[in-house]
Order: C-alpha cells, then structure tokens, then sequence
C-alpha cells in the first residue's frame, strides 16, 4: 500500500540576487507503507528541501504530496501542522534537541503536538534506545550519540508513519553511525513506521536494500546553479 | 500543561531578565497600590475623624484652619474666644455638648491642651468610643495642676503617672521658653489612633492661668468643641447663619468632615502627581517586558523553529509567548505586595507620627484587585509584539544547519 506519493513537485527558491532557481523538481516518487528507502545525494542537492516539503515545513510552488491518503499541499498550514505531528516524526542532523528540556521532556513535548502525552511509551522508547538511566539528564550532559538516540525516541513518539531522517549520521562516527542507524531502523519497524533516509554517506546507504540517487528522482539537482 | 510547561523553561533560561523585569513590575504595582490606597484611606480617614464633635467654634477666621487646630491638633488657632461665647453656645438649644479648649503651650514639641474633665467623661471620639486610661487611676482633677497623656506621647517621651513635667510656651518647641509651672502627669490614655493620642491634656484653667501667660486672656478659650442635638436637621444651618452668615466675629466651622473634604480638594493635584508617576512607572514596566523579551527572540528563534517542526502551530507560539509575558508580570504583582507592604508601612508611620491617625496597610482595598489585573493584562499586551515575531518566525529557515 501506498504510503507517500509524489508528483510533479516543484519548489524554487529566489536568489539574493533576484534569480529564482528550482531546487525540487521531482517528476515522480513513491514510497510504500513501512517501507526503508534511503536517497543518496552530495550536499546541496535539495535533501533538505525534499523532506521539508514532505513534512509540510514548505509548501511547494506547485505539485502534489499524498501522505497516507492527504494530500499534503492542499492543506492549510495548520492542518498541515496537524499532519506533521501525527503522521511524520523527523530526525534531524543536528539532533534539534531542546536544550532547556530534559531527556523525557523532549519526548514528552513532541507527544503535545500530536495525538497526546503518553508517559509511558515515552519512558518506554527512550528505554528501549537505552537511556532509561538518563530521562531526567539535559542533552548537554548526554553524548552526541546519546543525543541522536534521544532525536530518534521523539521522532516516533507519535507512532508515526513515515520518519524523515536528514543524514542523521552526519555527525557521529563511524562505530556509532553504524549503531545508531540500525537502532533507527529496527525502532521504526518495531512501530510499524516507514523510513526515508537521506544521506551521502555510502555506508549509511550501503545498509538499506533500497537506495535511489537523489539526481535521479529530483531534476532540480540537475541544475549546477540552483539552491539544493 | 505543554505551554506553561515551555512557558516555565524559558522563564528559567531567561532568570535573569525575567527576575529584573519581574521587579520593574513590582516596583510599579507597589507604587501604584499604595498611593492609591494611602489616598484613599487618609482621605476616609481623615474626614471621618471628627473626635465626636459635629462642629468647632472659633475666632473669625478659616474654618480649615479652626478644624485642624481643634480636631487634628495641628496649626495655630486663629484666635481667642471669650468665655461668654463659650457659655452661649453651651446654652444655646441646638447644642448636645459643648467643650472649650485652650491651645499655646507644648512640652518638647507635643501640644498642651487645655480642656473640661467632660470630655473624657461624656464623648464618645468614636461611636461606642470613650478615652480610656491605659496607665493611671482617673483623669485630671480641673482644679489642680495635672495631665493626661496621649498614648503616642507617653511612648514617645516616656512619659508615665507620677511624672512631672514643666511645659514650654508656644507650639513650636523652644528649650529657652520653658514655664515655671509643674503639671504632674496623673494618666496615660489608651491608644484611640485620632489625634487625640498626640496630646498632652491639662485642665483648662491650668492652661488659661498659666504663669508668663496674659492675664488679660486668662478666661479666653481657643476654639469650642460643638456637638449638635441630632434630633432637629436643621440645628447645623441655624448656628451655620448665625455665626457665619448673620454675626462677623466668630467662625462655625460645620461639618467637620466636609470641610476636610474641601482639603483633600485643594490638595487633589497632589494625589494626581503621584497617581501619574504610578502609572508612568506601570508603562515603563510594561515596556520593559516587551523589550525583554523581544530582544531574546533572536536567540530564541531555532528553538520557535525546532517547536513548530514537531508540530506545534503558529498560534501556540504566539500564546506561549503571551504567557510568557502574562507570567512576568503576574512574578512581578506578586512580589508587588511585598513592595506595596514595606511602602505602606513606611507611609503609615509617617502618618501616624505626623497626624495621630492610623492608617491600615493590611485592610483590603479594591486596587489590590485591579491593579495585578491591570498590570498582568498589560504585561500579557506587551507581549503582543514579541509574540507575532515569533509567531512569524520561518521554519525552515531556522533550524539545523541545512545538509
């Protein structure tokens, strides 16, 4: 079954110099419920943007997103913002870890946007990334890849159905990239949620049985002068 | 829960400014509280005070003037009467009670007053209110050189019975203008919180024939106390036409309290003044929250952005900083109370040791209500600004370093 279906999505973006340059430009993806695919693709090649736009953060200048049934751009910004925190969890590079929460607030905060604070599962995701010992520690007293497993309880917090994951390796290494990666994968089967990862990382995508190089699907990468 | 919850966050990781602006407000609320509070309760107060006396008769002259003198024991007397006026207005058919008093000494800056046993015998300073002794076994004895002290000036000379005392001349104290006279203080009264209480009483002659006073006024009172026979209305304008209107030698000063009314009327300009820096104060205040805030939103604006990309809309946001501002100034009308006390308490003795009368800090007064609401809802509408930043606040702009 059909969990995200895009077409003809196209955002641009206007330069400081007045020139607008298309950097999503995908014809055609698809992705099916509890699927992992991974996309491969050198910085600047509209990652990001892709997955914003997925997520409803940017609206797209034209196109269409169908997320489990909605159609994304046809959604009002808070309805959008409904959709987001009920059917997307999001893992980002950086973490994005709210540093003036704890561990569980952090958890917990992701949850009030969407269907309800649940405590336990909570307490229960963030044990099963192994910080049950570290609920009430502040992501500056946390390793980095603590930090990342942290993102990753949150990010399926609102038993999600599709995690975003902007090369959520980035910035661990190696053993803990490895770790953590299969800690995502084996998280979002776990809940039942599907995974698009995108990455340059070529371990990182050596490890999923589905990986489409981001040029490919997206003709705004084409562009050497566009924002991507 | 989720917005007080990231309300109370960023309070902490703001402590310092919140703590800052926090007490702006409370400087303001304080402010504002207590002199609206000390207006409006002197102003009670003081029109309310009358000392069971309906009226004062005095020399020709203002009738302010005769009311402080006679009722708040505070300026000159504007004159003698003679003793016939006295003894006219005692028989006349509107009066209850009559009461002369004779001003014009002092012993180290608290005015002697000359007075009948009668008053403490037969008024009533309050309804159901008559002076009692605190210290010693009856008051003075008018024949005899004795005293009975108000109880602000025992406290405040140590004054008890069986203490004797040579007085000054004049109202003002002058160590070099000491009378030979002996007055033996015979009681101490119990607090009455009037005037009453910054009064050295003597009897009257003791007063009139004081040693180094002018023999030829020795019969003469400084004003008369009047309380008026309440069954007839119109007593007051009878005596009212007769002294004021008709004669052009004595003064009726009727009715106490409208006339100190009148004052607080002449002094109003004041209570504005002061009412203006209060709120000046409050708009300084206010705008200090929106500063504050305002100038953290750059800071803050990842973490806007983090917030919205887990799904919390635009309006949340705009709300938690709304309450975030609601909050600082809800800090700040707490601690207010606090001010408003330590203000209050500084007035009141201030008051009392100038006036006699108490002021009451710890009596309710409806701007203990509006004020904290007044000042939290302008708190909240200086948040407004900060609030649509952050309401505006570009998501994808603002978070991680894009890959």
């Amino acid at each position: 079954m059909t969990l995200l279906e895009i077409t003809q999505l196209k955002k641009s973006f206007v330069t400081p110099d007045g020139d607008i340059h298309a950097v999503v430009d995908v014809p055609s993806f698809s992705m099916a419920d509890r699927a992992h695919v991974a996309l491969s693709g050198e910085s600047g090649s509209g990652k990001t943007t892709l997955l914003h736009l997925i997520a409803g953060i940017l609206k797209p200048d034209s196109g269409s997103i169908l997320l489990a049934g909605r159609e994304m751009s046809a959604l009002s910004e808070p309805a959008r913002d409904r959709l987001r925190a009920t059917t997307i969890g999001y893992i980002f590079q950086t973490f994005n870890l709210l540093q003036g929460y704890t561990c569980l607030e952090n958890v917990l905060l992701g949850m009030s946007f969407g269907p309800g604070v649940d405590r336990e599962f909570a307490r229960s995701l963030l044990s099963r990334v192994g910080l049950d010992q570290r609920l009430k520690h502040y992501p500056r007293q946390l390793s980095t890849g603590q930090q990342q497993r942290v993102a990753v309880a949150r990010a399926l917090a609102n038993r999600p159905k599709l995690v975003l994951a902007d090369e959520p390796t980035g910035n661990l290494d190696h053993k803990t990239a490895t770790e953590s990666l299969a800690l995502i994968r084996e998280a979002c089967r776990e809940n039942g949620a599907a995974l698009l990862l995108v990455s340059h990382d070529r371990e990182v995508l050596g490890q999923f049985e589905t990986v489409q190089p981001l040029h490919l699907i997206n003709q705004g990468a084409a562009q050497p002068e566009g924002r991507k | 829960m989720t917005l007080w919850l990231i309300v109370l966050r960023s309070l902490r990781q703001h402590a310092l400014s919140t703590i800052i602006t926090a007490l702006s407000i409370a400087l303001a609320g304080g402010l504002l509280m207590s002199v609206w509070t000390v207006k409006q309760q002197s102003h009670a107060t003081f029109t309310g005070v009358n000392g069971g006396f309906d009226a004062v008769l005095g020399a020709r002259g203002s009738k302010l003037q005769l009311v402080l003198n006679a009722i708040f024991h505070l300026e000159a007397s504007p004159g003698n009467l003679a003793w016939q006026d006295y003894m006219d207005i005692k028989s006349n058919r509107f009066v209850e009670l009559a009461i002369p008093l004779a001003v014009g000494d002092n012993y180290k800056g608290y005015r002697l007053v000359g007075t009948l046993p009668e008053l403490f015998e037969k008024v009533e300073y309050a309804p159901g209110r008559h002076y009692e002794l605190a210290e010693g076994d009856s008051f003075f004895d008018a024949g005899r050189r004795e005293a009975v002290v108000g109880s602000f000036v025992a406290h405040k000379l140590g004054l008890k019975p069986g203490d004797e005392f040579h007085p000054f001349h004049g109202l003002i104290y002058d160590e070099k203008q000491q009378h030979a006279a002996t007055f033996t203080v015979v009681a101490v009264l119990k607090p009455s919180n009037t005037p009453a209480d910054r009064v050295i009483w003597i009897p009257l002659a003791g007063l009139q024939k004081m040693p180094g006073h002018d023999p030829k006024a020795a019969t003469d009172v400084s004003a008369v106390l009047v309380k008026l026979k309440t069954s007839n209305p119109m007593t007051g304008i009878n005596l009212d036409q007769m002294y004021n209107k008709q004669g052009n030698r004595l003064t009726f000063a009727w009715p106490i309290g409208k006339i100190m009314s009148e004052l607080f009327d002449k002094i109003g300009w004041f209570d504005k003044v002061l009412a203006l820096v209060s709120y000046l104060v409050a708009l300084v205040a206010t705008g200090s929250i929106l500063a504050s805030i305002y100038n953290s939103m750059n800071e803050r604006r990842r973490e806007i952005a983090i917030l919205r990309a887990l799904g919390a809309r635009r309006r949340v946001i705009f709300s938690v900083i709304l309450l975030e501002a609601a909050a600082i100034a809800t800090l700040g009308m707490i601690v207010a109370f606090l001010f408003y006390a330590i203000i209050m308490t500084g007035a009141a003795t201030v008051i009392r040791n100038e006036t006699g009368i108490v002021l009451d800090p710890y009596k309710f007064n409806p701007v203990m209500l509006w004020a904290p609401a007044a000042l939290i809802t302008l708190g909240a509408l200086a948040g407004v600004v900060p609030a649509f930043k952050a309401y505006r606040t570009h998501v994808a702009e603002n978070l991680a370093p894009t890959s």
